[in-house]
């Protein structure tokens, strides 16, 4: 049952092939399996899921069960669950159990779903290859001396594996898109406000979105149907009706306009990646798309803006963590300062310490305006691009990353490498609008995402464009060998 | 453009952070590099361009309205805190 997609358990679920206890006996148990090589959870929850797959079931055998009812499914350890650790992969969160539960985590526990554990992600979410984890380097299911991509790095590795059907993640500047390219599974960023950040831990609040990391352009649509709409505890929660993305799937795409960003096929993008992209536009082609070339002038600036905007929000948002309330508190302080100081230094690590002190100094007197109010000003530059292009195409296709997945310890020790990892993604985030990334084929063994990227609420558009072209070709059915069913039980 | 070993101690301060002897060196090398990327923005010509604080344009932050929605719990938040006696977070001595 694992190599089944969560539309496929969901219609064998209702016709009694299995029930939810066995399915969720059955992942556990390779959950359990796969951890010490994987390392893709932080917490698993079995009891808590085993006692909801049992409320589930009870559900079928009253006919009361709804369209998500008993599917399995894991949360990034960014979301707060009641009662569970939530450590956002850092030692600063170690000791640190919710009292409430997001408000994705409340949508999807009403939906019926059985919530399998926690992944493991970069600290806070800040990084492109899972190596920041206080908890250890989540592993590539393709090739385990290879990072899975970040911050969504254990989600995606976990769908990969067939351990979890979905799960849940967050994207800031790519760590949905980017670790579901490295991984060849399905990743959606949906536009910003779309899905309530109320309960998701904060680093950069203004490019902070909750999506998922699925099997399928199909799954994802499901459980996102679920868990987007407004929440009056998001004061950035848009609200606007969702429509119903399941029902638009299969909507012919004859007519649509695909516009290729001229800056991405430029520089940097590895020649057999590229060559794969070009294989999927001609799928678009042959189901009736046309092809347009589009510029985004200032798109190049995206990540110098990215990185005075998300520090500056990063220094900002992880000022809460003092010591005092909850989290870490270093031994023995001699005076309020020094619990402060050590607290944090201590607490958090280097990677979140790094872009802290980038954002307090970007933010700080004499500097604000050069830098900050700069970025701003750059960061509407971007978005007038994505403005304009959207006003001639339906959708902007490109690459997701610049390459394959890349060895575990090859790029921690330069920032700026790890930085341009995200270089097709970033931009996204700073316009706020939807993006997605499904697989379209293997370089050297290891797959390549293919990013989809929409207007403002344009959601249902690509994954209707996603899974258009994943009834075409198979790349997003490829299960990593050594996670075949009858590989890991 | 380059930050000195006194830079990084003073934005530490300011951030809060106590950093080892030995972090010093890699965060003078990191966030110069860093700073030596941000620059690339000041070729942008950004005259007359509104800053963009949020991302959905024309969508302002909701207020609500100044009233208790929250129930106290304090007691179920305060099981996080390090230390605590009755009901109010402890501190080292702050007034002498």
């Amino acid at each position: 049952m694992h190599h089944l997609t969560l539309a496929e358990l969901a219609r064998k679920l209702r016709a009694k092939e299995f029930s939810v206890t066995e399915l969720t006996k059955s992942l556990l148990g390779r959950i359990d399996a796969s951890q010490p090589t994987l390392n893709a959870f932080i917490t698993v929850t079995a009891e808590a899921a085993m006692s909801q797959a049992k409320a589930a079931d009870g559900l079928f055998a009253a006919g009361k069960a709804g369209p998500l009812t008993g599917l399995p499914l894991a949360h990034k350890d960014i979301f707060c669950t009641q009662g569970v650790k939530t450590s956002c992969g850092s030692k600063m969160l170690d000791n640190f159990v919710s009292p409430y539960d997001a408000t994705v985590v409340e949508k999807l526990n009403a939906a019926g779903m059985v919530t399998l554990g926690k992944t493991n992600m970069d600290e806070f979410a800040m990084g492109s290859s899972n190596e920041t984890s206080f908890y250890g380097p989540v592993k590539n299911p393709w090739d385990l001396s290879l990072v899975p991509g970040g911050s969504s790095g254990g989600s995606a590795a976990a769908v990969a594996a067939r351990i979890a059907p979905i799960a849940t993640a967050t994207d800031t500047g790519g760590s949905i898109r980017q670790p579901a390219s490295l991984c060849g599974v399905t990743g959606i960023k949906p536009t910003y406000g779309r899905v309530s950040r109320y309960g998701m831990i904060a680093f950069a609040s203004s490019l902070d979105q909750g999506g998922l990391i699925s099997q399928s352009a199909e799954d994802a649509a499901m459980v996102l149907q679920a868990m987007s709409g407004f929440d009056p505890r998001d004061s950035t929660s848009v609200d606007a009706p969702v429509p119903n993305y399941v029902d638009t799937l299969n909507a012919p795409l004859t007519g649509l306009r695909i516009g290729l960003i001229a800056e991405f096929f430029e520089k940097g993008l590895d020649a057999s990646v590229e060559k794969l992209i070009r294989d999927a536009l001609e799928v678009y082609e042959k189901l009736g798309a046309t092809l347009v070339d589009v510029k985004l002038p200032s798109l190049p600036l995206s990540v110098p803006t990215y990185y005075v905007v998300a520090p500056a929000e990063c220094s900002s948002n992880l000022a809460r963590f003092d010591g005092v309330r909850y989290g870490y508190r270093a031994k023995d302080p001699k005076d309020l300062m020094d619990l402060y100081k050590r607290s944090r230094g201590e607490g958090f690590g280097a990677e979140v310490k790094r872009r802290i002190m980038t954002g307090t100094y970007v933010l700080s007197a004499g500097y604000y305006d050069a830098y900050y109010l700069k970025a701003q000003r750059v960061r509407q530059l971007i978005n007038q691009d994505f403005k304009r292009a959207f006003a001639e195409v339906d959708v902007l296709i490109g690459p997701t990353a610049p390459d394959v997945a890349f060895a575990i310890g090859s790029k921690s020790s330069d920032p700026i490498q790890m930085y341009l990892n995200d270089i097709y993604t970033i931009g996204a985030n700073l316009a706020g609008v939807p993006a997605l990334s499904i697989p379209c084929g293997f370089v050297r063994d290891l797959p390549v995402g293919l990013q989809i990227c929409g207007a403002h609420f344009a959601e249902a558009k690509l994954l209707n464009v996603a899974h258009a072209y994943q009834k075409e070709t198979d790349w997003h059915r490829q299960i990593p060998a050594a996670y075949l069913p009858e590989k890991l039980s | 453009m380059s930050l000195n070993r006194d830079q990084i101690n003073s934005i530490a301060h300011l951030a809060r952070l106590s950093l080892t002897e030995a972090e010093i060196p890699v965060y003078q090398d990191s966030l110069s590099k860093i700073v030596e990327l941000v620059g690339e923005l000041d070729a942008a010509q950004t005259a007359g361009i509104e800053p963009m604080a949020h991302p959905l344009p024309g969508v302002s932050q909701r207020l609500r309205p100044d009233v208790v929605t929250e129930k106290d719990q304090h007691e179920l938040f305060q099981r996080n805190a390090p230390q605590v006696e009755a009901a109010l977070y402890l501190v080292p001595k702050v007034i002498e």
